[in-house]
């Protein structure tokens, strides 16, 4: 058994420690006897849908993301069509906003590719904060960290969770984040995977599912460095003496 | 100073003397602060002051700068600012000139108004030239105040996203700090294709340093590299070698952007066993250390003073005898083992820090505090982007992680199958002594900014009293 696991751009869109992500579920596979296949797509070059079994859109600057979505919307009808049937996804930050319909500034209007019923307006307060989510697809808290000067509205799209500590998609809406089909598109870094191994695990499952069939089931790892990792950031977001 | 003026004849206007006033005012308050807080064993502490002084006087630093006799250097970048700034000051005061100096960090505009104002006595500076170390984020403010005659920006690297944003934020906001000092020469490091591109978008004269050849050769430890897309018109950057980071020999395909040929090149350089040397101009200067980032700054220092028109004859031999490490990165010796302190605050830094461990042959053990209090940044996500990889072939024996984010650090390793044990504060000085009596007898400890000073100071501690007593006993060792 093996999974392919495509980056989009990590060239360009490598802010944050995002490939953290790549990172974990590459070994969270390999811990597990699963085989794990690498396959950056750099800047330019056209993606393989059929052959990803996982794809991870991460975050840069305005510039580099405009650039990466200038790449993106050539490929549009892939991504949606990946989408559509089942395609497993992580995007994050400048990704998630990617996936909108818009990404709107004081003086410009950057097109998104659609795939998401999800509008994203900018302002000058960046939402700059550790956070805390509960969400339904992992059985503890998610933790991240949060800093985009972008506010997202979801339309009636479902929250990748709730939020306990921070801001989320916009600064009063309680909710972060939008899991649609087998995308999960959420502001938090972190990077997001290696401290939520469960939402890691998530993705893995659904990925090798919809590879290998649905009696595919995933083996338990020693998390216990992960929940300890998980727990301190939830024990300290909980207390009041934590103001970031 | 009235009687002076009075002296000389001249007629002293109500509005100067009113300044005057208000200048003296100010230094001795600041001053008394500054005091205070050494008497009350606070640190160092330089931001008060400076902000209590501008509180009195809005244009103190101003004024104080414009009484530096002959240049003003100010060094920004995301990497090499303090040990730059305090080398630039070391060759100047061997050459005996009389130097105002940020010395300990505080490179904001409070930190920055606080070093001329402390040493400024009765509102007066006798200084001939500041060296001045200057925080990205406070270069607008400080610039215009300030009035530097030469800005030197030494890197440009992702550093504390959630304080300072992206690179390309870094940029935009340098930009607008050029603006404010118009008639400042830019001295920047050629090799590093954002620093460069940004010096094209200022009006500033520019002069530029670079090595002219490759000095490293581990491409085993590599970790993230950015600004490898041409700002100019996005096409993507060839390099034929990379110094580390995205330091190299690069140039854009698709437009005429490449690395210019800087005005001070390094050439012929050679590592031997007490550090390293280069040649420029046809000098030959030998550094103290084997980190490479440290022949950049050496080279970037006298770039700034061959541009100021100091004298640089003395360079090489005022060289010998300056510490790299700044009193902090340096070597202890803890009974029987050699302890190396580093900083690590940023991942390209990090990176340079493990591959001058990946230089000693000789088994190891470690340690890592990872902190994330204000100075650190809040977020940890940045140990992501180095990479770790390249300890597994370095002989590190055992790794022991702490400061608050240890478990982020300890989780860190854990993806690159690499054990480590978690340990909190409380027990540090416990583990240090162990480590160093029945450990390898070779210690590296790797710290983030919050965790120098005092894992300094635990260092030293241990360091002497090591040499008091040989039978040692857990307890002594609690501070």
């Amino acid at each position: 058994m093996k999974l392919t696991i495509g980056c989009l751009y990590p060239d360009l869109l490598n802010l944050y420690g995002d490939r953290g992500n790549m990172r974990c579920l590459v070994k969270r596979l390999e811990w597990r006897g699963i085989g794990a296949a690498e396959a950056p797509v750099m800047a330019g070059e056209r993606v393989d849908f059929n052959e990803m079994d996982i794809v991870i859109l991460g975050g840069g600057s305005d510039r580099e993301e405009e650039l990466a979505g200038r790449y993106l919307r050539e490929q549009r009808e892939a991504v949606r069509e990946y989408v559509e049937n089942g395609g497993v996804m992580l995007a994050v930050c400048g990704g998630y906003q990617l996936l909108g319909e818009y990404y709107e500034t004081n003086d410009r209007l950057v097109e998104g590719l659609g795939i998401l019923d999800v509008r994203t307006r900018w302002e000058p307060r960046r939402l700059v904060h550790n956070i805390v989510l509960e969400s339904p697809l992992s059985g503890e808290p998610v933790v991240g960290f949060e800093n985009h000067g972008g506010r997202t509205d979801i339309g009636g799209h479902k929250p990748f969770g709730r939020v306990v500590c921070g801001y989320g998609n916009t600064e009063t809406s309680g909710y972060e984040g939008v899991v649609y089909k087998n995308v999960i598109a959420t502001y938090l870094h972190g990077p997001l995977l290696p401290k939520n191994p469960q939402v890691c695990d998530y993705l893995l499952g659904k990925a090798l599912r919809r590879r290998f069939g649905e009696s595919i089931r995933l083996g338990s790892l020693p998390d216990e460095l992960e929940h300890r990792a998980n727990g301190s950031m939830v024990k300290r977001c909980r207390s009041r003496r934590f103001w970031l | 100073m009235t009687d002076v003026t009075a002296a000389e004849g001249s007629v002293v206007s109500d509005m100067e003397w009113q300044r005057e006033i208000r200048r003296r005012l100010a230094v001795w308050c600041a001053r008394q602060a500054a005091g205070w807080i050494r008497r009350l064993g606070r640190g160092d502490g330089m931001t008060l002051p400076g902000s209590i002084a501008r509180k009195i006087d809005p244009d103190i630093l101003t004024e104080l700068a414009q009484m530096v006799r002959e240049k003003i250097l100010v060094t920004t970048g995301t990497n090499g600012k303090t040990t730059t700034n305090h080398l630039l000051a070391h060759i100047l005061e061997a050459e005996g000139k009389k130097v105002v100096i940020n010395g300990t960090g505080a490179n904001m505009l409070n930190g920055v108004t606080a070093a001329f104002v402390l040493a400024a006595g009765r509102g007066r500076l006798d200084a001939d030239y500041a060296c001045i170390e200057v925080d990205e984020n406070a270069s607008a403010e400080v610039f215009a105040r300030l009035r530097p005659d030469l800005v030197l920006i030494t890197n440009l690297s992702r550093d504390q996203l959630d304080r300072y944003g992206e690179v390309d934020l870094v940029c935009a906001r340098l930009k607008e700090a050029m603006e404010a000092a118009p008639c400042a020469g830019l001295i920047v490091n050629a090799d590093d294709p954002a620093v460069c591109s940004l010096s094209l978008q200022c009006r500033n004269p520019v002069t530029g340093y670079g090595i002219e050849e490759k000095i490293t050769g581990e491409s085993s430890c590599r970790g993230v590299r950015e600004s490898l897309f041409c700002r100019r018109c996005g096409g993507r950057l060839e390099y034929s070698f990379f110094q580390y980071g995205h330091l190299g020999m690069y140039r854009c395909p698709s437009c005429a952007f490449r690395r210019p040929k800087p005005r001070y090149g390094a050439r012929r350089i050679s590592f031997d066993r007490d550090g390293c040397s280069f040649e420029t101009e046809g000098i030959r200067l030998h550094c103290g250390t084997q980190d490479p980032c440290q022949i950049y700054n050496t080279l970037s220092a006298y770039a700034v003073l061959r541009a100021a028109g100091a004298p640089v004859e003395g360079f090489g031999e005022a060289l010998e005898d300056f510490d790299y490490g700044n009193g902090r990165e340096r070597v202890f010796r803890i009974g029987a083992a050699r302890v190396q302190l580093y900083l690590a605050k940023n991942p390209v830094g990090f990176q340079q820090k493990l591959s001058l461990l990946g230089r000693d042959p000789a088994s190891k053990d470690m340690v890592v505090e990872i902190n994330d209090g204000e100075q650190d940044g809040r977020d940890v996500s940045w140990l992501w982007d180095v990479d770790f990889g390249c300890l597994k072939e370095t002989g590190v024996v055992r790794i022991v992680t702490t400061g608050t984010r240890r478990d982020d650090m300890g989780l860190r390793l854990k993806y690159e199958d690499i054990p480590s044990t978690a340990v909190p504060a409380q027990d540090l000085p416990g583990v240090l002594k162990e480590l160093t009596v029945r450990g390898t007898g070779n210690l590296y400890v790797i710290v983030n900014y919050s965790g120098l000073y005092p894992m300094r100071d635990m260092l030293e501690r241990l360091e002497t009293e090591g040499e008091e007593i040989n039978e040692t006993d857990d307890r002594l060792f609690i501070p």
